[in-house]
Parts: C-alpha cells; structure tokens; sequence
C-alpha cells in the first residue's frame, strides 16, 4: 500500500510536468490547429538559457531571477517564432506545417548540443531534495506541483478575467470574425506562441533537476505531454491539465505494477492511439463536427 | 480544402502540356528523361569499378537511403498519409534481418524477402488503425511510434532476441564463390566486400526502384494517388480507400524496411540507439528536400541526408578553434534546409527541376 500512495504521488508530480507541456500544446493547437512537435525541444532550449544564466561560467543569478528572465525570454523567442516562421506559411498545407515543425525540433536539438555541449548538466533546485511526508515525495517533487497549480491559476485568471485574454480566446476560436471586431488576430497567435512558450519553458526548469539537463531530456516527456493533451482532450486546456496529472499517474502505475519502467514509452504510444481512435475528443473536448 | 495536395499545390502549367509534346533545347522530354535514366543506371554499374573502401561503401549508403526516403515517399508524396515514424519500420526490417541471421544461421541475403514481408505486415497492420486518424492525428501516432521504437528495443523481455541494448553483430557479406570467380576472371583481382556489399545493394535498390515505378505508374498507383488529391471523390469513383490505405501503409514500410535490412547487412552491426526519432527525421529531410511526390526526388534526398553530415564535418573543421561541438551542425543544417525548402521549393528539388524544364521547353 506505501508503494501505492508512493508511485501515485511521485505520479502526481511528474504529471505536473505533462499538464505543463499538454497545456502548452493545447494552446497552439486551439491558435493554428496543429501539433507543436517542437514544444519539448524549445523547453529544452529555454532550460538551456536558464542554465547559463545561473552557471557560475555564465552570468552567475541566482534562481529566481534567471527563472523570471527565461520565463521573459522564452516568452519573446516563441512569439518570433511565429511572427517570423509560421506566420508566412499560414496558408500551407499540414505538411508544410508540420515539415516545419519538425526543422525546429532538429534545429534546436541540436543547436543546444552546439552552443552548451552534449554532457549531461546538474540543474539547481531551490526546494532541495530533502524527503517529505515520511519519504512519499520529495522537496523538489512538491515544489514542482506548487509552482505548476500556481503558473495554471494564473494563466486561468489571465484568459478569465482580462480583456487581453478574452481577445486571444475570440482570435483562436473565431479568427476572421474576431478581426471583423478589431482584434489583431496575428499579434493574439504571437501572444499564444510566447505564453506557450513560456509554459514550456517553466515544465523545462522544473524537471531538469530531475532528468539532468541534456538535448535529448524532453523527448519522452514531450511524448507524455502529447498523451496529456490528447486524453484530456485537445480543445479544452482544463482537459490537458487533468489529463497531464492522470498520465503521471498512469505513468507510475503501469511502470511499477503492471509493465515495468522499460516500456514506460510504449504506454503512451498506446494510450495515444487507443484515445485518438476510441475517444478523439478526449475526457473534456468538444467533439468537432466536420462539414464534408 | 479537398483539392490542396499535402506535397504543396502543383503549378497548374506542369499539367497543361502531354510530357511528349514538351522539348527541352531541341530534345524531347521522354527521350531525355530515358537518357538520365539510363546514364544513372549506368553510374551505378560503373562506381564499383571506379572507387573501393569507404567511398563505394557511402555509395551504397546512399542507395540504401533512397529506399528508405523512397518508401516514405511513397506514403506521404502518393497517398497523402503522413509518418513521422518511419525509423520503427527501417527498424523492424533490420532486426528481421539480424535475427534471421544471428538465431536461425540464414545467410544474408536470404533473409531480405522474409524481412519484407515482415515489415509490409507491419505496416499494414499500423495502416490499420492509421485509417481513422486524419493527417495531423497520424503524424502524432507516428510520432509516438518513432520515440517508443528505441526503448522497445532494449526490452529485457526480448532481449535474448535482439541482443537489448548492445545489439547484434552480424556475420561479414562476403561475395559468393561464382560472383569472385567472374570478376577475378575479368579483372584477375579479388573482389573486395566493401564492394560487393556495394553491388548487393545496388542490385537489391534498382529492383525495388524500379517496382515503385512500376507501381506508381499503374491502375494501383493512379488510384493511391487519387486518394491523396481527393479521397471522396475517389471512394465514389469505386476506390476500396481503406485497403488502398493500409496497402499504401504496408508498401511503404516494406521499402524503408528493405532500407532497414541492407543497414543491418552493410554495417555488419546494429543496436537500440540506430533507430532514434533522428532517423525520421533524416528519412523526412531527404523525402522533403528531394520531392516528396517523387521517385527521382528520393535518390537526391539519400544523396543528402548522407552527404549533409559530411559537410557538416567539413565545415567544423575548418572552425575547428571556434567549434566545440561539431555533431550539433548536422541538425541545424538538416533543419534550415527543411524550413528553406517549404518555404521556395515545396516540391523540392525534383519540383524545381520540374519547373526549370518548363522555363527552358517554354524559352521561344
């Protein structure tokens, strides 16, 4: 039963990385209708910067602020992706798009080998990692649920209650009519691109001190993030939260007690599948009707 | 939204004219189309004569390349299906391969018919659920396919099988007796393995290049590529889709499959860390780079998922004193070539070569 309760918190506290991703995957999927393939390696990236930011051979900040700056950068360096890359291929087809997305995750695979070298880095935590609760879960493990509900609540309080966040949400759900209404349906897809970004940035930081930081850390988690979305469903952001936090679950579940931690990965190429062809709106998506 | 093709909209003149009526500087297109097709034939034949070691050895690198880039080709250029995941198939094929070889003693170059139908039954079966999934949805499965493959590889529950995370090594190709006794009768030399490995594969990519052809250029084909263009029309037109579909899937996978077990025969090795989302990557850059709805586009797209390390290489060792990391090049390169073709030749280069024979059949 102690392993129980145990593998569902530590669940609980990866999920908090996957509803991050899945978040973010969300919100480019409601902006343009496509998949982010590259969310997984920009987080990456964005760890990247805050690692040279705190690193005693780079610019040497303490946490919080290299934390705040990257958030900042990440923010600025999704929106120019998009201004800059996508918004001229707007009208290509899915290939393009996802040829392009494809490009960026190579790109920034490798560029973050280039610039910071291969070898695994230690990444700092400012919760440490002493135990907690009798060893259930660990300082960082805990801080890193706080930090994800706290950033959620915010984006919620951000699309609720400000009229910046209620004219991004006409822009993705209704772009030619929300233009007709004076909303600059460009900068909104900009905004969505840095908050995702943004988001992306933040599951980086928190998981790297767990994973090391290396190119390649966000593949298999970018993959649970995918399942996040996708069960939860991809229209609903609340959905991807939910389904972030039940694939962390599942996760450790099914990696301790049913199928062993060596086919983690193909659990969530099955559960992709299964949900994509039992259930495509997920737990909390609206089913899209297609006019043929 | 129907009529967009996946492989980017074909410009309308490259449909106006029958191909026999256009004439490139005095000289039909057909005639010259069979021209390169046999002075490429004839390089083939030729190179093994020419070069030896390492450099007949990227040779056939890059033939082996084209098949896999071919069979994705096929996929997502003739039948509009998106895979990012083709690593798993190039995956499944060399494995068959070294397993044929390692558990059951079967000499190497049996085990490539076996290897293809293996790999054509899974890709059927993967076409299967495929077909409920529209594009983007595929491309996510496929995704989710190529990142699992490497770890379902080192699985312990298979491990006696595929060697886990050391891998199998492979028994040397070595050229039959009667093959060595032609060519030491011609040339009085001993025929080295590099190039016969070098031959074996030229021999086994014609044929299947020329079985492409053969199948693209078919009722079979001009259906799959119905199905692409427009699949309601072509499910009224009386096209079964779905198995159109998962034949494509299954055709597809046996190409990069075939790819997947010549890379087992040539390197004499393979392990986990070979079959990466990296290698999707590379087939995708080669298929995208070369034409995506094109046979020819395939040999240019293996020539460059093969040749872009090197130059990478090339390029970090001239700024050998500013680079550390030379291996981060080769992505950045493969991907700025990506983003460089969607956006001025969506057809690739086999489109561009399309349009430049229109400039010049058109120049009055």
């Amino acid at each position: 039963m102690d392993l129980f309760i145990e593998q569902t918190v530590s669940g609980l506290a990866s999920g908090a990385i996957y509803a991050c991703l899945a978040l973010a995957v969300v919100m480019i999927y409601q902006a343009i209708d496509h998949f982010n393939f590259a969310q997984g390696e920009m987080a990456m990236f964005s760890t990247y910067i805050a690692w040279y930011l705190m690193d005693d051979a780079g610019l040497g900040l303490p946490f919080w602020i290299a934390f705040v700056v990257c958030i900042i950068v990440s923010f600025i360096g999704g929106a120019a992706i998009e201004r800059i890359v996508f918004a001229p291929i707007s009208d290509a087809p899915v290939l393009s798009h996802i040829i392009v997305f494809i490009a960026l995750f190579s790109m920034f695979n490798s560029l973050a080998g280039f610039l910071f070298d291969f070898t695994p880095k230690q990444f700092e935590t400012p919760f440490g990692h002493t135990a907690l609760i009798d060893g259930v879960i660990s300082a960082h493990r805990a801080g890193m649920v706080a930090v994800t509900l706290i950033m959620l609540a915010m984006i919620y309080a951000f699309f609720r209650y400000t009229p910046i966040g209620l004219a991004m949400r006409a822009a993705a759900a209704a772009p030619e009519s929300a233009r007709l209404v004076g909303i600059r349906v460009g900068f909104m897809l900009a905004l969505g691109w840095g908050l995702a970004a943004a988001v992306g940035s933040v599951a980086g930081m928190l998981i790297a001190p767990i994973t090391f930081l290396t190119p390649d850390m966000m593949l298999g988690t970018l993959l649970y993030g995918f399942a996040g979305a996708v069960v939860g469903g991809l229209t609903s952001p609340l959905g991807a939260v939910l389904g972030g936090f039940l694939v962390g679950i599942l996760e450790n579940w099914m990696g301790t007690f049913v199928v062993g931690s060596q086919l983690k990965l193909t659990v969530a190429l099955v559960l992709i599948i299964v949900v994509l062809l039992v259930k495509p709106a997920g737990l909390l998506g609206r089913v899209v009707v297609k006019r043929v | 939204m129907a009529s967009s093709n996946v492989a980017g909209n074909v410009p309308a003149f490259l449909n106006q004219n029958p191909k026999d009526r256009v004439i490139v500087l005095g000289v039909p297109l057909p005639l010259l189309e069979k021209v390169g097709l046999y002075a490429l034939l004839a390089a083939i034949v030729v190179l093994p004569m020419v070069y030896d070691g390492y450099d007949i050895y990227e040779f056939g690198k890059i033939l082996m390349y084209m098949l896999a880039v071919l069979g994705l080709n096929l996929l997502t250029g003739f039948n509009g299906q998106f895979s990012l995941g083709h690593s798993a198939f190039f995956a499944v094929g060399a494995y068959s391969t070294a397993i044929m070889m390692d558990q059951l003693g079967m000499p190497y170059w049996t085990t490539i018919i076996p290897a293809a139908a293996v790999c054509f039954v899974a890709g059927f079966l993967f076409g299967l659920p495929a077909l409920r999934l529209d594009g983007l949805f595929l491309a996510l499965a496929t995704f989710a396919l190529a990142i699992a493959t490497p770890q379902l590889l080192k699985y312990d529950g298979i491990a006696h099988l595929t060697g886990g995370v050391q891998g199998i090594v492979l028994d040397t190709p070595y050229p039959p007796a009667w093959v060595d006794g032609i060519v030491m009768s011609i040339t009085g030399e001993e025929l080295s393995v590099d190039r016969w490995k070098y031959m074996f594969t030229a021999l086994v990519a014609v044929i299947m290049f020329a079985g492409a052809w053969n199948l693209v250029h078919s009722r079979t084909g001009r259906a799959l590529i119905a199905i692409r263009d427009n699949p309601l029309s072509a499910k009224t037109m009386g096209i079964n889709t779905s198995i159109f579909k998962s034949a494509a899937f299954g055709v597809s996978a046996m190409y990069t499959g075939v790819a997947g077990s010549l890379f087992a025969i040539m390197d004499e090795y393979l392990a986990p860390e070979s079959f990466t989302f990296a290698e999707a990557i590379k087939f995708l850059v080669g298929g995208v780079v070369g034409g995506i709805a094109s046979l020819f586009g395939a040999i240019f797209g293996g020539w460059f998922v093969l040749e872009i390390p090197n130059f990478a290489d090339l390029v970090a060792s001239s700024l050998e004193n500013y680079i550390n990391n030379p291996q981060g090049l080769t992505g950045l390169i493969y991907g700025l070539f990506l983003i460089f073709t969607v956006y001025v030749m969506p057809m690739g280069a086999a489109g561009l070569a399309q349009i430049l024979v229109h400039k010049i059949s058109t120049r009055r």
